[in-house]
């Protein structure tokens, strides 16, 4: 069953051609990645596909629904979630606060007024159970965000992804930052998601790609260059052109 | 140890009335004031909306308790139900204007409606008094029971059982699930609808929370005085608002409380002392607490604490 999928995609800015008629499709469960150089359109993509941008033509389709006209809280409701490249947290909150806003907001229960956060008991605990498995230190989930090491804001960033569990989950340069030694807990993250969950990796780091992916999608000027898997994708000479610049080393 | 603070703060708000007899009307417009910066605070403090023109409401309010009473109608509790939704109406109305754009426009769009509406008053003798105020607001007692009185005791009593009613309903819905998404969009507004959070709704229902909130504390102005000038929709008031949530400390309610208790108090007893220089003496306050962050007051008196304990 395809989880996600677009048609002929297009996003125009003025005269330029951001993205130009991307067609993609991913089968449920897929571990999908998108590369390219900079400019290749990668940012548009992934703000079409959540909606924070509207296409200037072509479809998003989200586990057979077209959500083209969705906002992005309508679509995260049916099930895609997304993490950003830059990360977009709550510096004030503690990590089991974040957590527990997006587990809350996952209930639909955001709109509720009459009761304290601390009456919902079952949401705090499994924010606390999610911070866990992702190998947060008690201090750690009771400390404010901006306190905390870039390489747990990192990981922060995908928990309040987790928190909403996603059938799609975009990740957008997910371990970007990172200093090399705190990366190894990011892309442990990443290599645990439940298979069942459609993962779409938009990447610039080729070891985390190559490792991870299944297939690649490898995008220049707005447009599909190549997709097939890792192994044919790095044998191309195209690819080798457009992205790595000159022939390179397989 | 917070509890026991909380319940100090109204115990003395409440004792005030013996330790200060001479000054009941000055404290029963400090709890009015209090409800309208607490107004503010769930706006601008907890959901980061900015405004310029938060009297809108409070002189909405003011008006319509005032007239409805000088209709002959002048129950107090149904007047302060009137203005919360009429303000909470205008708050619907105007919200999407107010959330269209960012903190600039949002600045402008409620000082240019706050505008409107005192120009509106103005211009409307016939029905609000204009310049020379409602006159003939006759109102009933509070309950039935508690006349209003020369000496201000039933308005000091009233006004403030209204706040501290209010204040716990604030109290509730800032802990609530709704109050932590607020704080959310504050703190970073991108990352809401990643959640799911459908961010305008949520800033369209506290906008008009707000906005009754502050037609309750117009309402209680104009039934304790027994006038609604049209001072009560000037832009000062709005300004000042401002100035004494940012005093007290903002995203917090009981900065609000100790913004508007330290503001109307250092106005009153600064006024007396250099009826020229007071603001002064206010700016520099506001200066040296706005740069040490938005902790104000409270944020001052926080740090002290674990400073004293350590």
């Amino acid at each position: 069953m395809t989880a996600l999928a677009t048609e002929g995609l297009s996003r125009d800015f003025g005269g330029f051609r951001a993205v130009a008629g991307i067609d993609l499709v991913l089968a449920q469960g897929a571990r999908h990645a998108v590369i390219g150089p900079n400019g290749a359109g990668k940012t548009t993509l992934v703000n079409l596909l959540t909606g924070a941008l509207r296409p200037t033509a072509g479809r998003v389709r989200l586990g057979g629904e077209d959500v083209t006209a969705l906002s992005q809280h309508a679509r995260v409701k049916r099930g895609l979630a997304r993490t950003f490249q830059i990360n977009q947290l709550f510096p004030e909150f503690t990590p089991v606060q974040a957590v527990t806003l997006a587990l809350l907001e996952r209930e639909g229960l955001t709109a509720r007024w009459w009761r304290p956060v601390s009456a919902h008991g079952a949401v705090v605990a499994e924010a606390r159970a999610l911070l866990d498995s992702l190998r947060f230190a008690p201090a750690e989930m009771r400390a404010a965000t901006r306190s905390l090491p870039y390489g747990r804001q990192r990981l922060l960033e995908i928990a309040l992804a987790l928190a909403l569990r996603p059938r799609v989950l975009l990740l957008d340069e997910p371990a970007a930052g990172v200093p090399p030694g705190e990366s190894r807990a990011v892309l442990d993250a990443v290599a645990a998601l439940p298979r069942d969950v459609t993962v779409l990796l938009i990447e610039h780091d080729m070891d985390l790609v190559f490792r991870f992916a299944e297939r690649i999608t490898v995008l220049a000027q707005g447009a599909v260059l190549v997709e097939g898997p890792p192994a044919e994708v790095a044998r191309d000479p195209r690819v080798r052109e457009v992205y790595l610049g000159e022939p390179a080393h397989g | 140890m917070r509890l026991a603070l909380e319940a100090a703060f109204w115990l003395l708000a409440l004792a005030s009335h013996w330790l200060l007899p001479e000054q009941l009307p000055l404290l029963g417009q400090v709890w009015i004031v209090a409800l309208f910066v607490l107004s503010l605070d769930l706006l601008v403090g907890f959901a980061g909306v900015l405004t310029l023109g938060h009297a809108a409401f409070f002189g909405l309010g003011a008006y319509a308790a005032g007239i409805l009473a000088q209709q002959g109608w002048g129950e107090p509790l149904s007047g302060l139900l009137l203005a919360a939704l009429l303000a909470a109406l205008l708050g619907l109305v105007t919200a999407p204007l107010v959330l269209h754009g960012g903190d600039l426009p949002a600045l402008m769009v409620t000082l240019g409606l706050s505008l409107m509406l005192a120009e509106a008053a103005n211009k409307l003798p016939g029905i609000t008094g204009g310049a020379d105020g409602l006159l003939g607001v006759e109102m009933w007692p509070v309950l039935g029971l508690f006349r209003f009185d020369l000496f201000g005791r039933t308005a000091f009593f009233y006004a403030l059982a209204v706040l501290f009613l209010l204040f716990l309903l604030a109290r509730l819905i800032t802990a609530s699930p709704f109050g932590l998404a607020l704080r959310g969009i504050r703190g970073n507004a991108r990352r809401m609808p990643a959640l799911g959070t459908p961010v305008r709704a949520r800033l369209v229902a506290v906008y008009a929370l707000s906005a009754a909130y502050a037609g309750v504390a117009g309402a209680l102005l104009a039934q304790t005085t027994q006038f609604v000038s049209l001072d009560a929709l000037s832009f000062q008031r709005s300004a000042e608002g401002l100035l004494m949530l940012v005093l007290g400390g903002l995203g917090a309610l009981y900065g609000a409380l100790l913004g508007a208790v330290a503001f109307t108090l250092a106005h009153h007893i600064l006024s007396e002392m250099s009826p020229l220089f007071w603001q002064f003496w206010i700016g520099v306050a506001l200066v040296g607490l706005a740069l040490a962050g938005r902790g104000g007051l409270l944020g001052l008196g926080a740090l002290l604490l674990r400073r004293g304990r350590a």
